[in-house]
């Protein structure tokens, strides 16, 4: 608790035990009014001084004048005892309501506390500590183990494992060693490291994503805009029907005027939407902090929403759904060292990839004659014997002939020695491990349907689709005929339905910005990718993404049990309010009780996995 | 111009909403955003008249959360 919180602790315990005394002095009439008035002045004097001086400030509806207005109205009734206890049980709710947001607060000011302090610099050969913003770029910082990286950079010396779940919520540490970078935000684990600071404090990895989360509340929900509008009408309109109230029934039909004031009090109690305009805040700024733990940047609450809603979930294929790197995937008979050999020299994505699967080391003196013929292959004499490795066109032009092989999932090369044919490898780009599992969870999330789309062939393409369990796919897309396909789907959408375009970032800005929620994956030190898309996985884990859409679900439910239950339970006691059934207690409770409980089951969000 | 600026006791969401608004409709001020959250606000406006719309921002928050105080950089 702050000092704050605790002086108003000490005064509602005072003016609890004096309340106590008055109810119990046996006095009668006129003498107890200033009895209760000592209890009712210590626990309420600054509600009563803050009504007065809003008035001045020509702000009239707020909730101290409210209280005032009802409690000093039930003292006006001759109910003192109830005018005291309302504005105590009052005081409660909102010092509890106080305690219980700062302590959110704070919580989710812990889940962000990736600002590093401080960086070594050496100095004069003296180690010295400074702020990480008088760090310019090229100094050389040193960072010791359980210390945490001031600013990107390079390492210039030592190695050392890395820490990156603050950043991406994955728990396996990151090797590095000279020459790789570190991104700040990331804690050393064990050895000495030196890096050269490649940007400025400002514009590291850290403090882009501390200001991407702390602005995340700029862009607001629908459920908040809906909850600022509605408290801009509903307190007005309680406080004119409470005045109706009060003086319609006993001026036109001749009712009592001691049994409609209260009444009317009663109205002004529960006029003020504190629960909902705290707790929907509460609840996204939970679930986008609760999100960041775990790796996920949410660009804003309005997101959140959209991701509870993801229809169409469409994906990019190379980097996404796939590694992006080529395997042999199958081999037709006994050609992969040959390949692999003749093949040895090359460059090529595919050619490394032969030579990978092989596993050997490379023998140069094995090989002589090589001539990489283009758009073909290799030819080349490996152990004194001439081997062809390519493509179906660079057999057929030295009039080999090859069986007739079905169409494969991938890139196939043909291997020939000696003039016939012997075998063929298929180099293909697999599906991460855990792509089609985390299809499947979203597929359990409520998505309909999931959608890739690639600029590689059909064949590769259909593998993959096959493999992964995907709805639909388009391949041999560039990069204008996805945005092309993206529209389509767009107008293919359910009504309330959102769709969700996941891609690297790197090629996809237009369609990331195109849908209706753009998440960019495996951005950590990928600014760009930060910058396009609405929602950021940190690392390249795809299971990240029901994780996600099961946050902005979770977020959405509570926000929708607040604004349900919060609005329920007042216009049931403004119901029974005119009718008489409700006490100024039920008042109370409708006012202060539900915000805090609102809270508390906003706070839930804080917690979620 | 568009800057951030924290905030010390800003006690009630209620009068956070009713700060943004008021802001808002200050001459000059193209967008403002109250976070009781984050317990900041950010005010984007006119470059040439920036200071004079913050001592204009500071008068508005003090008539509708007098408790509530702007820290100035």
């Amino acid at each position: 608790m702050t000092k704050k919180q605790k002086k108003m602790l000490y005064r509602i315990l005072v003016s609890f035990v004096l309340f106590l005394i008055a109810v119990l002095l046996p006095l009668e009439g006129l003498l107890r009014l200033p009895v209760f008035l000592i209890p009712y002045a210590i626990v309420g004097w600054d509600v009563l001084w803050k009504a007065v001086r809003n008035i001045l400030n020509g702000q009239v509806f707020d909730e101290n004048f409210l209280m005032a207005v009802a409690t000093l109205g039930a003292f006006g009734c001759g109910e003192y005892p109830e005018g005291v206890a309302v504005l105590l049980f009052y005081q409660v709710g909102e010092l509890f309501q106080s305690v219980a947001v700062s302590r959110s607060r704070q919580s989710i000011a812990d889940l962000m506390d990736i600002r590093p302090d401080y960086a070594n610099i050496e100095r004069d050969g003296q180690l010295v500590q400074v702020d990480p913003e008088e760090i310019s770029v090229g100094d050389i910082i040193v960072i010791k183990a359980g210390e945490r990286v001031p600013l990107d950079g390079v390492v210039t010396e030592g190695a050392s494992a890395l820490d990156t779940a603050a950043l991406t919520g994955e728990s396996l540490p990151r090797d590095v060693a000279p020459g790789d970078t570190v991104i700040s935000g990331c804690v050393n684990l064990s050895g000495l490291l030196h890096v050269q600071a490649a940007k400025p404090f400002g514009e590291s990895t850290v403090a882009r994503i501390l200001d991407l989360v702390e602005n995340s509340s700029e862009k607001k929900a629908q459920a908040e805009h809906f909850i600022t509008k509605f408290a801009r009408y509903y307190t007005p309109i309680v406080v004119f029907a409470a005045l109706a109230l009060a003086v319609l029934p006993s001026l036109l039909t001749g009712g009592q005027w001691g049994v409609w004031v209260p009444r009317a009090l009663n109205f002004l109690v529960v006029s003020c939407p504190c629960a909902l305009v705290i707790s929907i805040p509460l609840s996204f700024f939970g679930g986008i902090g609760g999100a960041s733990k775990q790796g996920i940047l949410v660009k804003g609450s309005n997101y959140l929403e959209a991701l509870a809603r993801a229809g169409i979930v469409v994906f990019d294929k190379t980097g996404t759904l796939t590694e992006g790197k080529f395997a042999v995937v199958k081999t037709e008979g006994d050609v992969l060292e040959q390949a692999a050999l003749a093949e040895q020299f090359s460059t090529h994505p595919i050619s490394r990839s032969i030579l990978t699967a092989w596993g050997g080391q490379p023998a140069p003196e094995r090989v002589r004659d090589v001539d990489e013929i283009a758009g073909h292959g290799v030819r080349a004499v490996v152990d004194g014997r001439t081997v062809l490795a390519g493509n179906r066109k660079l057999l057929e032009r030295e009039e080999i002939a090859i069986p007739a092989v079905q169409e494969q999932a991938g890139t196939t090369v043909y291997v020939a020695v000696e003039g016939e044919y012997r075998g063929y490898l298929v180099i293909a780009d697999q599906p991460k491990p855990n792509s089609a599992q985390a299809l499947r969870e979203l597929k359990a999330c409520g998505v309909r349907q999931t959608v890739m789309l690639t600029g590689d062939s059909q064949g590769a393409a259909q593998h993959v689709a096959q493999a992964l369990g995907l709805d639909q796919f388009h391949a041999q897309l560039l990069p204008a005929d996805k945005v092309q396909r993206v529209e389509e789907l767009l107008e293919a959408k359910q009504p309330g339905e959102q769709l969700i375009f996941v891609g690297d970032g790197i090629n996809d800005a237009p369609v990331l910005s195109r849908a209706d929620v753009g998440v960019a994956m495996g951005a950590l030190g990928s600014d760009a990718a930060i910058e396009a898309a609405d929602l950021v996985l940190m690392d390249d884990d795809l299971s990240k993404l029901p994780v996600a859409v099961r946050i902005a679900k979770k977020t959405l439910a509570i926000v929708k049990q607040n604004i349900v239950f919060a609005i329920g339970v007042k216009v049931l006691v403004l119901v029974l309010s005119a009718m008489g059934r409700a006490n100024m207690w039920a008042a109370v409770f409708a006012d202060v009780g539900v915000s805090v409980l609102a809270i508390l089951n906003a706070s839930r969000m804080l917690r979620t996995k | 111009m568009k800057k951030t600026y924290k905030l010390i006791d800003l006690d009630c969401a209620n009068c956070a909403a009713k700060m943004e608004n008021a802001i808002r409709n200050i001459d000059g001020v193209t967008s403002a955003t109250v976070s009781f959250m984050s317990q900041k606000m950010t005010v984007e406006g006119d470059d040439a008249r920036f200071d004079a719309i913050m001592q204009e921002v500071v008068k508005v928050c003090r008539k509708v959360e007098p408790d509530c105080e702007i820290v100035l950089k």
